[in-house]
């Protein structure tokens, strides 16, 4: 069972159709990176992924359920452009409240765990809102990680984070890769996606103009799929 | 595991507003401010107080109501917390009951801290009936919130939010004041609760039955879409 199953996915904005026909699929273990130029589709097919969004058109299952259904959102993990995470509560409340929402079964017990795997032990009951911009984008990756999800959606997870984030962030990803997580991701950083992918995914204004292993060729020149599948 | 999420949900709430007070103080402000002006108004002494005190009260709590409502959906805006609770396995309907359970509490005690302020200003015995008033109060507010709530999810990403939730809410929301009104106008006059009177009880209830259902059905497709 695959799985992110996607079956002629179509969304529109308006008239607009902001993905066309997409129809894939992510084996587990697999880490799928999600190409395409600013506009091309990846936030609208990660929100879809997401269960954020419906299609219109098409079907998407996630470990063969429909995406809106309880399992298969409690099976996924999503690290988006927003930290989601509430100002006004504690971080430990924060991340107790996630999961508790996810049915951890020892909610508080994780979320002390998490809280000193991020390097926040020292300040998880205070206020979000007194946290630096690195302290908060920690703890949105301890919520996006702290029910151990099975498929992780990561919309564009490197983008403005402080280097201790970042070499959090990927600490996590390959603890995760490596007990078996699926990962998809959609990023503009060509080099670090490519360290991580196994297959990559490339949109061109809502179009999916290739699905694959990772060519060989990418790893010396990571633009080399645009010229080939995409515009130049 | 349904009834835990809504719990979760609501207390998350709740001790968000708790710490905050953005709500609970600007609705309970808003509100003595109308009853403040309101009692300008009229002479507190006289007879017609009796008569107008239910719809007086009740649009009081309807203006001071629609600012608690406005912050239920809009509060997950901030860091994109809608989306974190969206993602999340929590059904549609234990994020839209525990939003309503929140604020409902939110409004239950406006509404309780503006009784007695009432009875100050306009010289009314609101005391004697405080049970029969506390019962009219939770299935009148029950039914704002609902609507309310439900309109707050529907209209969280308009940049008019302010102003588009009291004019989707107030015409939904006639049949329930009026009952309301009806009801608190016999309690403030010193009559009890019967007879003919318990129609408007019936159409409270079945305004917050049906309005409930309602929302519980269609809150997925709301959020979405």
């Amino acid at each position: 069972m695959n799985a992110v199953e996607a079956g002629g996915l179509w969304k529109y904005y308006g008239d607009y159709p902001a993905l066309r026909d997409i129809r894939f699929g992510v084996e587990p273990g697999q880490c799928l990176a999600l190409l395409g130029r600013n506009g091309a589709g990846k936030t609208t097919l990660l929100r879809v992924m997401a269960g954020l969004t419906a299609a219109q058109r098409g079907e998407l299952k996630v470990f063969g359920r429909p995406v809106r259904d309880g399992q298969a959102r409690a099976s996924i993990g999503v690290l988006g452009h927003g930290i989601g995470v509430y100002e006004e509560l504690s971080a430990f409340e924060n991340l107790r409240l996630f999961g508790s929402l996810y049915g951890v079964k020892d909610a508080a017990g994780t979320a002390r765990a998490w809280l000193d795997r991020v390097s926040l032990g020292n300040v998880g009951d205070s206020l979000v809102r007194e946290f630096s911009r690195g302290m908060r984008q920690r703890l949105a990756v301890a919520r996006a990680f702290l029910h151990e999800p099975p498929l992780l959606l990561l919309d564009e997870p490197f983008t403005s984070l402080d280097d201790r984030s970042i070499a959090l962030l990927q600490a996590v990803l390959a603890e995760s890769l490596k007990r078996g997580a699926t990962v998809i991701l959609s990023t503009h950083q060509l080099r670090e996606a490519m360290e991580l992918a196994t297959h990559v995914l490339l949109l061109d204004r809502g179009k999916l103009t290739f699905h694959g292993p990772r060519p060989a060729e990418m790893l010396a020149d990571p633009t080399w799929l645009y010229r080939r599948h995409g515009e130049a | 595991m349904f009834l835990r999420q809504v719990w979760t949900v609501c207390a998350k709430d709740l001790r968000s507003e708790l710490r905050t007070k953005e709500a609970l103080n600007s609705s309970l402000a808003f509100a003595l401010t109308i009853l403040l002006l309101f009692s300008f108004a009229f002479d507190p002494g006289a007879d017609q107080i009796q008569e107008i005190s239910g719809g007086l009260l009740w649009m009081s709590y309807a203006f001071a109501g629609a600012l608690i409502l406005n912050r239920s959906f809009a509060r997950e805006l901030f860091n994109d917390c809608l989306d974190a609770l969206i993602f999340s396995p929590v059904p549609g309907a234990a994020l839209f009951l525990g939003k309503a359970l929140a604020s409902f509490v939110l409004l239950l005690i406006v509404e309780l801290a503006c009784l007695p302020v009432f009875g100050i200003f306009y010289n009314v015995a609101w005391a004697d009936r405080f049970g029969w008033h506390l019962f009219v109060l939770v299935l009148a507010s029950w039914g704002l919130t609902v609507v309310g709530t439900m309109f707050s999810a529907l209209t969280v990403n308009l940049r008019m939010r302010e102003l588009m939730l009291p004019m989707l809410l107030y015409p939904m929301m006639i049949p329930a004041l009026m009952s309301a009104m009806h009801l608190t106008t016999v309690l403030m006059s010193g009559q009890a609760i019967g007879g003919d009177h318990w129609i408007w009880v019936r159409l409270l209830i079945g305004i917050d039955i049906i309005f409930t259902a309602l929302a519980v059905a269609l809150v997925e497709v709301v959020l979405v879409g």
